[in-house]
């Protein structure tokens, strides 16, 4: 009975500290890593504005949900930050097609190096930046509001008599809940409706689907629509269960990146396995596992040390490894599968 | 001549503007505005002889940078001797099982090549060396760390003088670009820019959280300097008779002699600042000039029309029997040593070493943005670049906030947005920045100085 518990507690221990942390964040870059997939099967370039997208997208939330909140507008015990959210999305897809208009699209139609495309994306960066940084300025925002947690860790022990709580903020349901909508949806569009095999037609060989009759102006706003989608819900997701900062949104780009290549770059559903993987290697290789071993080794095989394998300070470098090794024995990615 | 025109034109307008702000900001400030476009301009030539000549995109400039500026602090510092017999030996210890771990690893892959437990043994022999090095470096690394921890907390340097790092701080960024050319230079384009971006990101991290090895981002301050220090000037009797010389005129125009002495007080100090710069000047001058006159000359040699060739139409180089992978490494290597050669100028200006400040924004991107603007493929093009989009990059918040005013005037002084716009006037440099890369890229896609080839016409 004595070891039952302790096996119990040692599972619950890893579920609170590694297991639910990873599906959150796993979440929130499996949706970036979808955006820049996307971005990178249909319109062929390295989109280098993909974390300050997000960031742009998240900005509008933020700002509708403080004005919301000043008027009284609120969700219950849901964040209103959610009831922003389609708002929040229509901006992003307007400000996506306007810079496509007059920026991409030039690139596009001249046909030019997908390396340009690249480039020209650092533009559309900078400028991004400096819109988001001049509107609501570089400082640590929260906007997270209603109720906070869905299970409390003294509630849980007081369930089950472990020693070990488990705590679920209801950030992190509410990232699984819409990932699984979003992503659910997307890959229903993409499979089944007219619109979504075309995408995926285009993406495959360009020659051919033109000569087919699909429009390609239809194909691109399309992309442009859902990424706007992606886009904004992962920010803001993200935004809720951590905080909104412009300047950690632009580093999100390059586990977000990571993500997408190990996934296999082109491919959705590489790009949400990716999310998670790059999550799961980061948190699992971080994490101190000294009690989970005080609970399960007998007292002699304690250890004394924090079994840590690297220090947290290496979280993002852990994920860049990932890639590297990724990219030296499968340049292709992991989940190779079908391509968009 | 002729041909040379808008050179000429475009660095007289350049030098204008620098003297304008001597003018009107201030000669000091001028200056340092001067040392870091000649040390951006350094940077823009590494990159440029990475993208111009061959086309490999190089994200990682960052990581090149930090690591040169890594090398003046392992070479100029003072050796600190508490800390090496502290935990020296252990970290001399890791250094050679790792060396021998990377041997062992070389040693499985060349001569068990098609052996069926190849790659669990390879597995092992890195799980096994990486605890081992763990127990070794450990202790040691809580020693070092330990020591005077306000203060040094660090191995040292080798205490050798500072210009001798700038040599080691490019060979520091040769051998990352051989590790990181031997591992993604086969990748596509794109691939290798965003794999280039995250290896640098893994540098920088190491140098940051590696405390026994710079400080981490306790930072280094301090550093010794090729030139002299402005305090040994201000008591020096040559610098203030010079100075008196120099200023004769408007001293003897204040009549009384306490008067005289507090204007002259004041003037030392000013020239001292100014002399210190100046020195500085010439020596990046040097630098900047050398490296021109080596990478002009490369350019119109055999192996430049060779590099351009493979740039151009890889098959077909490779077809003539070029040796296509051998000499992306070789250039990717030396574009990147060039880069590390600015990162240790850059931590010499300052004096400083601060791993925190190393951000891809500020390091890869708007390097990145001198490049394009200034001229693919051309030289004189990169170093323009370099002196444009710093002299922008500084000047862009006087700029911007002289422009909000104008526009501004008739809004009240508490108007809301006019504060608020007034506050984000340094948040207007990224998106002078961003529009002028993307009219650039859009309206003149080789630069403002493009590359010039001489075809001879039959």
């Amino acid at each position: 009975m004595e070891d039952n518990l302790e096996l119990l507690n040692a599972v619950i221990l890893l579920l609170n500290y590694t297991v639910i942390p990873a599906i959150t964040y796993g979440s929130q870059l499996a949706l970036g890593a979808i955006f820049v997939t996307l971005i990178y099967g249909v319109l062929r370039f390295a989109n280098f504005a993909t974390g300050d997208m997000m960031s742009f997208g998240t900005m509008f939330a933020v700002l509708l949900t403080y004005y919301f909140q000043s008027v009284g507008v609120r969700l219950g015990f849901l964040p209103t930050a959610l009831l922003t959210l389609p708002l929040a999305i229509l901006a992003m897809i307007l400000y996506m097609l306007f810079i496509d208009k007059f920026v991409f699209k030039y690139y596009r139609i001249n046909k030019s190096a997908p390396v340009q495309l690249a480039m020209v994306s650092v533009g559309v960066m900078f400028v991004t930046q400096a819109i988001i940084r001049i509107i609501i300025g570089p400082f640590d925002r929260r906007f997270m509001d209603g109720e906070k947690f869905i299970l409390k860790a003294s509630e849980f022990k007081e369930m089950t008599g472990l020693s070990e709580g488990l705590t679920i903020k209801s950030t992190q349901a509410i990232t699984l809940v819409v990932t699984i909508i979003l992503v659910s949806t997307l890959f229903w569009f993409l499979n089944k409706t007219k619109t979504g095999t075309s995408m995926r037609a285009y993406s495959d060989n360009e020659d051919l689907a033109l000569l087919s009759g699909i429009d390609p102006k239809k194909v691109v706003m399309i992309t442009w629509i859902i990424a706007g989608f992606l886009a904004t819900v992962g920010g803001v997701l993200y935004g809720l269960d951590k905080s909104y900062k412009p300047f950690v949104y632009f580093n999100n780009m390059l586990p977000i990146f990571a993500a997408a290549i190990v996934g296999g770059i082109g491919n959705p559903y590489g790009a949400f396995l990716g999310g998670y993987v790059i999550a799961f290697a980061e948190i699992l290789v971080t994490y101190a596992y000294k009690k989970f071993f005080i609970y399960l080794l007998p007292e002699f095989l304690e250890p004394d040390s924090l079994v840590q394998l690297l220090s947290t300070d290496y979280k993002f470098a852990v994920s860049f490894s990932i890639l590297v090794i990724v990219l030296l024995f499968r340049p292709s990615g992991i989940f190779e599968g079908k391509k968009i | 001549m002729r041909k040379y025109f808008n050179i000429i034109a475009a660095y007289s307008i350049m030098l204008f503007l620098i003297i304008m702000v001597g003018i009107f900001q201030s000669w000091s400030i001028a200056l340092s505005i001067l040392n870091y476009c000649l040390i951006s301009a350094v940077m823009t030539m590494g990159a440029n002889i990475q993208w111009g000549y061959a086309g490999l995109i190089n994200f990682g400039i960052m990581g090149y940078t930090a690591l040169g500026g890594l090398a003046v602090v392992l070479v100029s510092v003072a050796p600190v001797p508490e800390a090496w017999s502290a935990g020296g030996l252990n970290i001399v210890g890791s250094l050679i099982l790792i060396i021998s771990l990377v041997l062992i690893v070389r040693f499985f892959l060349k001569k068990y090549k098609n052996h069926k437990y190849k790659n669990y043994f390879i597995t092992f022999s890195i799980i096994f060396g990486v605890i081992l090095i763990r127990f070794v470096a450990f202790p040691g690394i809580e020693a070092i760390e330990a020591v005077n921890p306000a203060k040094t907390g660090f191995l040292g340097g080798l205490g050798m003088p500072v210009l001798f790092s700038w040599i080691i701080g490019a060979f520091f960024a040769a051998g990352l670009a051989f590790i990181v050319g031997k591992i993604a230079l086969g990748l596509r384009a794109d691939y290798l820019a965003i794999a280039t971006l995250l290896i640098a990101e893994i540098v920088v991290s190491i140098i940051k959280h590696e405390d026994w090895l710079a400080r981490g981002v306790k930072n280094v301050i301090g550093l010794k300097r090729p030139v002299p220090y402005e305090i040994d000037l201000q008591t020096s009797p040559w610098f203030i008779n010079l100075v008196e010389r120099i200023h004769e005129g408007k001293l003897n125009l204040l009549s009384s002699v306490s008067d005289k002495k507090d204007m002259l007080n004041q003037l030392v100090i000013d020239a001292s600042s100014v002399y210190v710069k100046l020195c500085m000047t010439g020596l990046f001058l040097s630098v900047v000039i050398i490296l021109l006159i080596l990478t002009q000359k490369a350019l119109y040699s055999p192996w430049g029309r060779k590099m351009r060739a493979i740039r151009d139409n890889e098959e077909a180089a490779g077809a003539m029997g070029k040796n296509v992978v051998k000499e992306h490494l070789l250039i990717f290597i030396l574009g990147s040593a060039i880069v590390g050669l600015a990162g240790a100028m850059m931590v010499t200006n300052d004096g400083l070493f601060t791993p925190g400040s190393y951000r891809p924004m500020r390091y890869t991107f708007v390097i990145w943005v001198m490049v394009i603007v200034g001229g693919t493929g051309n030289n004189f093009g990169a170093i323009l670049g370099g002196f444009v989009v710093w002299f922008l990059w500084v000047e862009a918040g006087p700029i911007a906030l002289y422009l909000i005013n104008f526009f501004t005037t008739h809004l009240d002084e508490t108007n809301a947005l006019k504060v608020h716009l007034i506050e984000s006037a340094p948040y207007f440099r990224f998106l002078m920045i961003g529009v002028g890369l993307l009219v650039i890229m859009r309206y003149r896609p080789k630069g403002l100085i493009p590359e010039k080839i001489n075809v001879k016409k039959i």
